[in-house]
């Protein structure tokens, strides 16, 4: 088949489709993904599309392995079994300079912020810029400037990582993500730890980014009615596989018992909250005697 | 061989080889690195300049030391014109480059460690990976160069200071010719002892840098597992120091 005829039977899909994992316009494709770490699998053959300019939420509940996909898509792990593409090159395969040029395409916003422990909030934003271009210095501190004012942190440049909160330093960390205009914008947890202000900022920000300069981005989050409301398509990880995919919407009104507790959040339910572990009744009578 | 032999042996040999291949990438970041001369210099200052008081401290009494020690011994031979040769040979040719990376691993190998490993174990260095920039070249290598190069400067302080300390008690509390002691030393030391001194200083300096570099950089990254590469760079340099001392020691002689 021609690259034409490619093209012509992706358009048709997508519009049949809209929003849809088709690949045509895939930024990530997780194909088959198996990863374990010793002899725990955390992926038993994963599989999930990233659409150019739509936000994608990974969901699931805890150590379903969504941080571990952010690092496979970095590149940071590689899958045992399976293949991991960013913008169509399978990330195990690339070399050292391929992977660190896939990566400047690609901005990460850490958990807990990452900062540079030894360079100011201006300096920590403004490291990457530093790294990757030659710009003059009155541009490099427009830039950071710019950032930082779109976090609201504009005053803060002259402070420490050390003196920061936790929900300032994650602004600061998306400021820095954001910084060398990045194609795909990474998400972990973006939204623990911050005050309702500063979530609601950071959530126009996420959707007025992708909107505005339309980057990709991958959002990795608990927090199910923040991520509803700017994600354009989300996937529910449980076991190790994709138990759910579908817009916000359609996951709202999933009949699955997996989804609903999860969007319920209910302790009952195909989900176990409790870690595997011997007969309750029996353990403690077990300390009884 | 038992079971837990062989368990140690074969750990010692997985760490060496990591420590060894760990060295090829360092050195092949260092010469990026050296572009960056700021974040060298600033190293130097880290690990060197804030070793200073404590280095200059040691120095001075090491030499009083050996300015009390040696003019009792000589003193029993009617020899103590001779405290000037002994003393600057004892200081540049063992206790200087000794006893400096032994201080430096002490004081700045360990805070190197502790930093890597900190970086690690908050994600800056895996931070700075999916920025794209290698953390060998940006952390790593500069604080090593700066070790490296911080260890002979620190060595050749505390040599002189040693010998003013050591000039403190011969010449000005036991009455030890000034002149005699001075002329002494300077006739005696010749530039093989102090080409030994300054190989020694290099070589322990590269040996010690190294060690907490990696140490830092393998870490495991909880505070147990940084307490724990802090020990390790401790532990592993003074031996290094002491076994590289000797088989210098016998190459040169």
């Amino acid at each position: 088949m021609s690259r034409q005829d490619e093209d012509e039977r992706s358009r048709v899909s997508d519009s049949q489709n809209k929003p849809n994992t088709d690949v045509t316009d895939a930024v990530i494709e997780v194909r088959g993904v198996h990863y374990a770490i010793g002899d725990r699998p955390i992926f038993d053959g994963l599989d999930l599309t990233v659409k150019r300019g739509l936000i994608t939420a990974v969901m699931g509940p805890s150590g379903t392995g969504k941080t571990t996909l952010l690092r496979l898509i970095t590149g940071e792990i590689y899958a045992g079994r399976g293949r991991v593409a960013v913008f169509g090159r399978d990330i195990g395969a690339l070399t050292t300079r391929e992977l660190y040029a896939t990566r400047r395409r690609m901005g990460v916003l850490f958990q807990n912020g990452a900062l540079l422990t030894d360079l100011n909030v201006y300096e920590n934003v403004a490291f990457p810029v530093r790294e990757h271009t030659d710009l003059p210095e009155p541009l490099i501190h427009k830039l950071v400037l710019t950032k930082l004012e779109a976090v609201g942190l504009r005053g803060a440049a002259e402070l420490m990582p050390a003196e920061l909160s936790g929900g300032m330093a994650r602004r600061v960390a998306l400021a820095r993500a954001i910084v060398t205009d990045p194609e795909i914008l990474i998400y972990d947890e973006p939204f623990v730890g911050l005050d309702p202000i500063s979530l609601g900022v950071i959530l126009r920000l996420v959707k007025q980014m992708n909107d505005a300069l339309k980057i990709t981005s991958v959002v990795v989050s608990h927090d199910v009615h923040e991520v509803a409301t700017i994600a354009d398509y989300s996937y529910l990880l449980s076991e190790g596989k994709v138990v759910a995919s579908g817009t916000p919407a359609e996951l709202a009104s999933s009949e699955s018992a997996t989804v609903r507790q999860f969007m319920t959040g209910g302790a009952e339910g195909p989900v176990r909250f409790h870690y595997p572990a011997p007969d309750y009744a029996e353990q403690l009578m077990e300390v009884s005697r | 061989m038992s079971d837990g032999a062989r368990v140690g042996v074969l750990e010692l040999v997985r760490k060496t080889g990591e420590t060894g291949i760990f060295f090829v990438r360092l050195l092949a970041a260092c010469v990026p690195a050296l572009g960056r001369p700021r974040l060298i210099i600033a190293q130097i200052y880290n690990a060197g300049a804030r070793s200073l008081i404590i280095i200059m401290l040691s120095g001075l009494f090491t030499g009083m030391v050996l300015g009390l020690q040696f003019y009792d011994v000589l003193n029993r031979f009617g020899a103590t014109a001779a405290l000037g040769t002994a003393v600057a040979l004892a200081l540049l040719k063992e206790l200087g480059p000794v006893l400096t990376a032994l201080l430096f691993a002490g004081r700045a190998g360990t805070a190197l460690t502790s930093e890597i490993g900190l970086m690690r174990a908050t994600d800056q260095l895996t931070a700075m990976d999916v920025m794209a920039v290698d953390p060998i070249r940006h952390v790593a290598a500069p604080r090593f160069l700066g070790g490296l190069i911080a260890v002979p400067l620190l060595t050749a302080i505390f040599t002189v200071v040693g010998l003013f300390g050591a000039q403190l008690i011969g010449v000005q509390f036991l009455g030890v010719d000034h002149g005699i002691f001075w002329s002494q030393a300077q006739s005696a030391v010749a530039l093989k002892d102090v080409t030994e001194g300054v190989v020694k200083s290099v070589v322990f300096g590269t040996v010690v840098s190294l060690i907490a570099v990696n140490e830092g950089y393998h870490s495991e990254p909880t505070a147990e597992g940084i307490g724990r590469a802090t020990t390790r760079t401790v532990v592993a340099s003074s031996v290094m120091i002491l076994l590289l001392d000797y088989v210098l020691t016998a190459v040169f002689l």
